[in-house]
């Protein structure tokens, strides 16, 4: 086992090499430099000259290349051009809350599991095709549509839940790690935790609704394929009761293709909180790296872009891990 | 592995919180009525670069900047009016070189360091020395608008230096004559900052890299901005929220609101979600779209700021036949400006008379002006003695939206239909805005005609017509010394009313000789909820939070 993650660990390396340069070459293929896009409509040439020199954009793009992988390397990401702060700043405020929200949707996700589950106890019945139905809506409407809508309903016309940022702007608290929900429960005070909470509500469903539909219709298929085979049949037999089972032999095995379509979803959780976070102006990696391609903010895209790659990487890394643990047929290859 | 049941638990726990939330979300809804004055949350379209007037350009930084500090002078409210703010009055000398402030007495920084005469003189002299990377235009571009050049004059400056007769006097001296001098300085960008916090929180130390220019390391633009202004700074979470809260030592009318909050959200459709929902008290930049489905809803408002900004027809005069007036004429004639404005600007336009919005100083109403008419377009192409359809290259712009010219392909469009009904032959050309559009454009590689726009920098005639026709350009290609020089007159004329005149002088030769053909103006919209009260909507957004009011 610790074999197999100091092997994975070590891919890292050539993945990371490869993938800087891929964002490197993207990033300067955008029409327009961050000069243009610093400057407005009426740069001059001059001026536009100076912010290159003084970002270093006027040189060879390979030499660029070896002094962005050299300061790179020595854990600096750069300064961002439009702030004027450095990328790791930034990136300790940012992150915090593209994680807190992934997390939460990823939860919210999960409760495809009991939905799928019973949706495959409930076979070809009306509650099967209706769990069907939802899954189907669920994986097809487009996030920022979902959340418009959701916003429409429970904010605009119901006004239970709020419909941007993490906290009520006129909420102030000490926030020292940026997770919010701890932070809020630090300061003993209840309610703005429970202001943080609601905060959450709507974008976590807008972000989990893909991944939840995904995963209750795999868990139903995974149900579904699990218990008609004979060791389910020789535990039915021998006496236990159907609740035991269920929980012990259907679920657990059912689990292993669930766990690999879960490890895959929280990947593209990542992805999905771009657009998620915009509609919510939730301020987290999601609306930072939007809004550094907008202003061709180098540094932050490539600082920001690399971050997510490794935190992509690191999560497959412990699916997997996950998985070997689960199936211990995996851990022998 | 007992994993199993903790799958159940964590989902249905979190569909708990969410029935629950929904259950009694009512009522902790926002409890921001608490004290007299209430807060007040303003969405934004981003966050600030920096909280240092001298060095950014952006809107979102000089909004905040304006609550918290004062220049020797601003505007009245709602208007380009130049009124006495950190100044109480001020004299220009015979020459117009040497500009002396009598300075408002018992006014303290936000620190409660003393203003006077040396803080003003400060403050003029550190924006003059600035030096490296602050010289950059992102950084310093309305000092170099305005005054030009730095202390190392490698570049001529306009400001030449401050004097502190005493506690209360100062004198600004100045290379040459400028009318625009005093306007400028109702520029955010050149508000007064507390000498003692610019230099203790180190606004101007960081370290200058050649290879990613100016590292910051003080604190002062994002967590001490220290002015005079009605609020003063609490706190500010980039991509959350930037909290001030009122001054209650300010030496004017104080404040209304406790606290004020600029909250940055990005997308337009979440602005007036959030606005809907009672998350935030006003928003701005709405889009037109929306204005409707605001003005429909009972707890909201919309508020109009006076339009800013022109949009018009270019007529490059280097290009025959359009040197002739007659052409000229006839182009005018053969534009439909009505149709444009009304069906593709949403109820937010104006049709231009003239190349500077109404509500600035030296605006003319009575200038010459060119009505739709097919009919007449042709007789004055006949009188110039061109063969009809003339053709005509006419450019516009792709892959850009400005508030003048929210589509530009469609005002072409009609354009080109109205132009091919009066005599001419439209020869269609496009290319993207940035960066081959706006440089072919300036060059006079843009045919004969072309769709082209302005958004004003600040509030004087000069930002406009100035910029346009003071000298001869590329882009309209002509030489009228008549114009030329009333214009520069205008520029140096020190006596208010004289300068006024002039500018109105100017825009009654412009529209006569009719360089281009301006026809449009745009009114953006403001969003709030009803029970905001006292906002004064600024042609130049220069528009204080500090009497607005919130009355439930």
């Amino acid at each position: 086992m610790f074999k197999f993650i100091v092997r994975r660990l070590l891919l890292l390396v050539p993945i990371l090499i490869g993938l800087s340069f891929l964002v490197f070459i993207w990033i300067r293929a955008l029409p327009g430099g961050p000069a243009e896009a610093l400057l407005g409509e009426r740069a001059t040439p001059e001026a536009i000259a100076q912010i290159e020199r003084n970002y270093g954009l006027n040189k060879p793009i390979h030499i660029q290349y070896w002094e962005y992988v050299k300061t790179t390397a020595s854990g600096d990401l750069g300064t961002s051009v439009t702030t004027r702060r450095p990328v790791t700043d930034e990136l300790k405020q940012r992150f915090p809350a593209t994680i807190e929200l992934a997390i939460a949707a990823m939860l919210f996700s999960l409760l495809g599991i009991p939905l799928g589950f019973f949706a495959a106890k409930h076979y070809g019945r009306a509650i099967d095709s209706a769990s069907l139905f939802i899954s189907l809506l669920g994986v097809s409407i487009p996030i920022f549509f979902l959340a418009i809508l959701l916003k429409y309903v429970f904010a605009v016309q119901l006004g239970w839940l709020p419909t941007t940022g993490r906290v009520d702007a006129r909420i102030d608290f000490d926030h020292p790690t940026n997770f919010y929900l701890i932070d809020s429960l630090w300061t003993g005070d209840f309610s703005i935790f429970w202001d943080c909470v609601k905060h959450l509500i709507l974008p976590a469903i807008a972000l989990g609704s893909i991944p939840l539909a995904i995963i209750a219709r795999i868990t139903r298929a995974a149900v579904l394929d699990v218990q008609n085979e004979d060791y389910v049949r020789v535990a039915r037999a021998k006496g236990l009761s159907p609740r035991e089972v269920d929980s012990r032999h259907v679920l657990r095995n059912a689990l292993l293709p669930i766990i690999t379509i879960i490890g895959l979803q929280t990947g593209l959780l990542l992805s999905g909180a771009v657009l998620t976070e915009t509609v919510f102006a939730w301020p987290g990696m999601g609306t930072w790296l939007v809004d550094a391609i907008r202003s061709r903010n180098y540094a932050v895209l490539q600082g920001g872009i690399l971050f997510v790659s490794v935190i992509f990487v690191l999560v497959n890394l412990a699916v997997d891990v996950t998985y070997a643990l689960v199936n211990p047929r995996i851990r022998v290859s | 592995m007992r994993l199993s049941r903790l799958w159940f638990i964590f989902p249905l726990a979190a569909l708990a919180l969410a029935f629950a939330a929904a259950g009694c979300g009512g009522s902790s809804k926002s409890d921001s009525s608490s004290g007299s004055g209430g807060e007040l949350v303003f969405g934004t379209a981003s966050d600030p670069v920096a909280l240092d007037g001298a060095l950014v350009s952006d809107g979102e930084s000089l909004r905040p900047i304006d609550q918290m500090f004062e220049g020797l002078v601003t505007l009245k409210e709602g208007t380009t009016e130049v009124v006495p703010a950190l100044a109480t009055s001020w004299k220009a000398d015979a020459a117009g070189t040497s500009w002396t402030f009598n300075l408002r007495e018992n006014v303290k920084f936000h620190d409660g360091t003393d203003f006077n005469a040396d803080a003003v003189c400060f403050n003029f002299d550190r924006w003059y020395n600035f030096k490296g990377p602050f010289q950059q235009q992102s950084a310093t571009y309305y000092w170099q608008t305005v005054f030009g050049g730095f202390s190392d004059k490698k570049t001529p400056s306009l400001y030449k230096s401050c004097e502190a007769k005493d506690d209360h006097t100062v004198v600004i001296n100045l290379t040459k004559p400028s009318a625009s001098f005093l306007g400028a300085l109702a520029l955010t960008n050149f508000t007064i900052a507390s000498p003692e916090a610019l230099q203790k929180y180190g606004a101007d130390k960081g370290s200058v890299d050649e290879e990613t220019g100016f590292k910051p390391t003080g604190s002062y633009a994002t967590q001490h901005p220290t002015g005079t202004g009605p609020f003063k700074f609490v706190s500010w979470t980039r991509g959350d929220r930037l909290v001030m809260e009122k001054n209650d030592d300010y030496w004017g009318d104080k404040a209304k609101l406790d606290r004020l909050i600029f909250r940055p959200i990005s997308d337009n459709a979440a602005r007036l979600q959030a606005l809907q929902s009672g998350e935030i008290e006003g928003y701005d930049l709405v889009e037109p779209q929306d204005v409707k489905t605001i003005e429909g809803d009972d707890n909201l408002q919309i508020l109009d700021r006076p339009a800013f900004n022109v949009g018009y027809v270019t007529i490059n005069q280097k290009v025959p036949p359009f040197d002739k007036i007659e052409v000229r004429q006839a182009v005018a004639a053969g534009l439909d400006r009505e149709a444009v404005v009304k069906n593709f600007y949403g109820g937010r336009g104006e049709v231009a008379k003239a190349f500077m919005p109404p509500s600035l100083e030296g605006y003319a109403d009575d200038v010459q002006t060119y009505p739709y008419d097919p009919a007449k377009a042709k007789s004055l192409l006949q009188k110039a003695g061109v063969q009809m359809p003339l053709k005509v290259d006419f450019w516009y712009p792709t892959d850009v939206s400005r508030p003048y010219m929210p589509d530009p392909k469609r005002n072409f469009e009609a354009f080109a239909a109205s132009l091919n009904k009066s005599g001419f032959k439209v020869v269609p050309h496009s290319a993207p805005w940035s960066p081959d559009y706006v440089g072919r454009v300036d060059e006079g590689k843009a045919g004969a005609l072309n769709l082209i726009g302005w958004t004003g920098d600040y509030g004087d005639p000069d930002n406009f017509i100035g910029t346009f026709f003071q000298q001869p350009t590329d882009q309209f290609g002509f030489q009228n010394e008549e114009i030329f020089n009333t214009l520069n007159k205008a520029e140096r004329e020190t006596d208010a009313s004289k300068r006024t005149e002039l500018y109105q002088e100017a825009n009654r030769e412009i529209m006569k000789f009719l360089p281009g053909v301006p026809y449009v103006h745009t009114k953006p919209a403001l969003a709030f909820q009803s029970s905001v009260k006292g906002y004064v909507p600024s042609p130049v957004s220069l528009e204080p939070f500090s009497i607005v009011s919130i009355e439930k």
